[in-house]
């Protein structure tokens, strides 16, 4: 089956990708001014103070060592424990980072069923009145900045009209949803309208093919021409543009977690930054890194599946 | 010459194929594009008719046009009346019944005709999806058949293989294959063989004159090769700039061309009519469809030519008896010229 050893074959690729992200994730995480110490202890703490704490997290020991002691710990699964938390960094993204993946999920589902039928409408009356309208709305919804979005609809939908929470996250799944909806949305625009973009030419250049022209000289009914035909190709270079984007999002996450105050990753991740929690901030950016790479990897298996042609 | 049974003159209420003043134009940046003008025919049930002309004649213009298949900014004018129907007036669900249904076509170049992203298997069962009653499997065995008709070996495998998997001859096939699907009552077929080996193409051949005997189908057939023409084709049409400049059955048209068009193609094939070359080119170019000359499009080009055809277009009249008519002022000089065949 040519589809399965494709999927092998990709999985083994992300190892040496794995192991750059390890290197860098290291690297940058020290680059950074400062140490956890100083942060701990604030501007005034003595050299002394400073110095022992260092040297009990064996940040004293040179830069290649540590590397090889914090490589040694990721292999086995250990990403230490949180310097200023005081608790280990595997509970803490495991509390964390699904909160993340929600919110990008719904995003995710929310910007395709925005993009996909109006990419379609804006395609079949290109250059008409729908078209202009669809393309101009995504465009002012691309144009602005994820925190300005997120403030109006906070303040519209949550402050004025009280149809959504302001901020924070539910316990059960239904609450749950309904937290992330307003956060999900505003990460949800601007993807929405890179995908919109995108599909919308896909679809006018796949509408021009000869297969269908077939297809309809086929007489086959025009639901059937537009998936079938229409739709599945013009999907494949945007599942592309897709899996590319993914990465963004999780950036905007960040920033949208930020302004609707929701408890994830994002969050965690601003916080370990300014803390200099090395471990945290090691763990996260190789939780994420890897979940990227994971979804690289569900598009790339969509793509097979969309395009027989590349699986081969 | 002609394998025909079918008488090759109709009464005007018979069933089949009437093509009445077909235009299409094209608005280009270079003006307008006369691609079809004034076309008209006729295909009799089970009757084979060829359409013949250089590159870029109009012959596949005119099959798009009969199914429907003109995009904007394409125009299409004249009538297309099918069993009684008007096609360029018919609503759209009406028409898609017709399409695929009882007339079918098979595209020039199978390679971007066929989805490059779905199993052969599947495009030809989706006609039958849209056409028939029949569940999967039947619909599968059917594929399978038509599979085996059109003679792709390893049928069962290959139903379920992709375009991009075939070789040339093989997609053609299964172009065939598609277009089959349904039985249609008309098949139009735009070079069907052009891409295929002769023995292939013999086979392919053979295979449209059997469906012809058997279900009564009607087929025109466009191609660049003479020799298929009078192989297979009862009546035959040539098109010069768009235009029919030509047309009767194969056997007068053969014996005696009446247009100086005509009987330039002919004078390529040599005496015997079974070594298949293609259409030789006749001195000169095809003119410019946004700029026709005056009078006859093909005066340029012509030695016949006269004062009168670079001021009157010659209209398209009956030269005798079957339906036969030539578009040109001086056909019975170029009837009664030396016979070239
Ligand atoms: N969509 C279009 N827009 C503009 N011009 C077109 C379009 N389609 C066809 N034409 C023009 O119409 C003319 C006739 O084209 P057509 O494809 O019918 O030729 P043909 O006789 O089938 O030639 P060939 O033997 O090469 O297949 C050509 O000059 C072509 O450029
Ligand atoms: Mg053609």
């Amino acid at each position: 089956m040519p589809l399965f050893s494709f999927v092998i074959r990709r999985l083994l690729q992300m190892i040496p990708t794995v192991i750059f992200i390890l290197v860098v994730t290291f690297v940058l995480v020290r680059m950074l001014p400062g140490d956890p110490a100083s942060a701990m202890l604030g501007d005034r703490a003595r050299d002394a103070d400073v110095n022992r704490i260092n040297h009990e997290l064996g940040l004293d020991q040179p830069l290649i060592v540590q590397f090889f002691y914090f490589a040694e710990r990721v292999v086995t699964g250990d990403l230490g424990n949180s310097i200023g938390l005081k608790v280990s960094v595997a509970s803490l993204i495991a509390d964390r980072l699904p909160v993340t993946l929600m919110l990008t999920v719904m995003s995710a589902v929310i910007a395709l069923v925005l993009s996909v039928p109006l990419a379609f409408v804006a395609a079949m009356k290109r250059e008409k009145l729908a078209d202009s309208v669809i393309r101009g709305t995504f465009q002012v919804g691309l144009s602005m900045p994820v925190f300005y979005v997120g403030i109006i609809l906070l303040t519209v939908f949550a402050a004025q009209w009280k149809l959504f929470p302001v901020g924070g996250y539910g316990t059960t799944l239904p609450d749950k949803l309904y937290h992330l909806f307003l956060p999900a949305l505003t990460l949800a625009l601007s993807f929405a309208a890179v995908l919109m973009r995108n599909l919308r030419a896909s679809i006018i250049n796949v509408m021009n093919a000869e297969y269908v022209d077939f297809a309809i000289a086929k007489g086959l009914r025009s639901r059937v021409i537009m998936i079938k035909h229409i739709l599945r190709n013009a999907l494949i270079s945007t599942v592309t543009l897709f899996g590319l984007q993914i990465g963004t999002l999780f950036g905007g996450a960040v920033i949208t977690e930020t302004v609707f105050a929701v408890p994830g990753a994002g969050r965690l991740l601003i916080d370990s930054i300014y803390g200099r929690d090395y471990p945290v901030l090691q763990g996260l950016t190789i939780s994420l890194a890897v979940l990227v790479s994971l979804t690289f990897l569900v598009t790339d298996i969509l793509q097979a599946w969309l395009d027989p042609r590349i699986a081969r | 010459m002609t394998a025909s049974t079918v008488p090759t003159s109709l009464p005007q209420t018979a069933p089949g194929l009437l093509v009445r003043g077909l235009t299409t134009t094209f608005d280009t940046s270079r003006g307008v594009a006369i691609a079809a003008a004034d076309v008209d025919f006729d295909v009799a049930p089970g009757e084979v008719v060829g359409l013949v002309g250089e590159s870029g004649s109009g012959k596949s213009v005119t099959l798009r046009s009969i199914m429907r298949l003109i995009r904007e900014p394409g125009k299409v004018t004249g009538r297309v009346e099918w069993g009684g129907r008007d096609l360029v007036a018919m609503p759209a669900e009406e028409l898609r019944r017709v399409r695929g249904g009882e007339i079918a076509m098979i595209f020039q170049e199978p390679m971007t005709a066929l989805n490059p992203v779905l199993p052969i298997g599947a495009q030809i069962e989706e006609n039958l999806v849209a056409h028939t009653d029949l569940n999967r499997r039947q619909r599968r065995e059917r594929a399978l058949e038509l599979m085996n008709i059109v003679g792709i070996p390893a049928p069962e495998r290959r139903l379920d293989e992709y375009p991009h998997q075939f070789s040339g001859g093989m997609r053609q096939r299964a172009m065939i294959a598609i277009a089959l699907a349904c039985s249609p009552k008309l098949l139009l077929a735009d070079e069907p063989t052009t891409a295929l080996d002769v023995t292939i193409q013999d086979q392919i051949l053979k295979l449209l004159l059997d469906l012809r005997d058997r279900m009564a189908m009607s087929v025109v057939l466009v191609t660049h090769d003479l020799g298929v023409v009078a192989a297979t084709c009862d009546r035959m049409a040539v098109m010069y700039a768009g235009r029919i400049v030509e047309t009767g059955t194969v056997a007068d048209v053969f014996a005696c061309p009446n247009h100086p068009y005509t009987r330039g193609l002919l004078g390529s094939v040599p005496r015997s009519g079974q070594s298949r070359t293609m259409l030789q080119s006749i001195d000169g170019t095809p003119p410019n469809l946004t700029d026709l000359p005056d009078g006859c499009a093909f005066h340029p080009r012509c030695s016949f030519a006269t004062e009168i055809c670079l001021k009157q277009r010659p209209p398209l009249d009956l030269v005798g008896t079957d339906g036969r008519r030539a578009a040109c002022h001086h056909h019975e000089r170029v009837a009664a010229a030396e016979p070239i065949l």
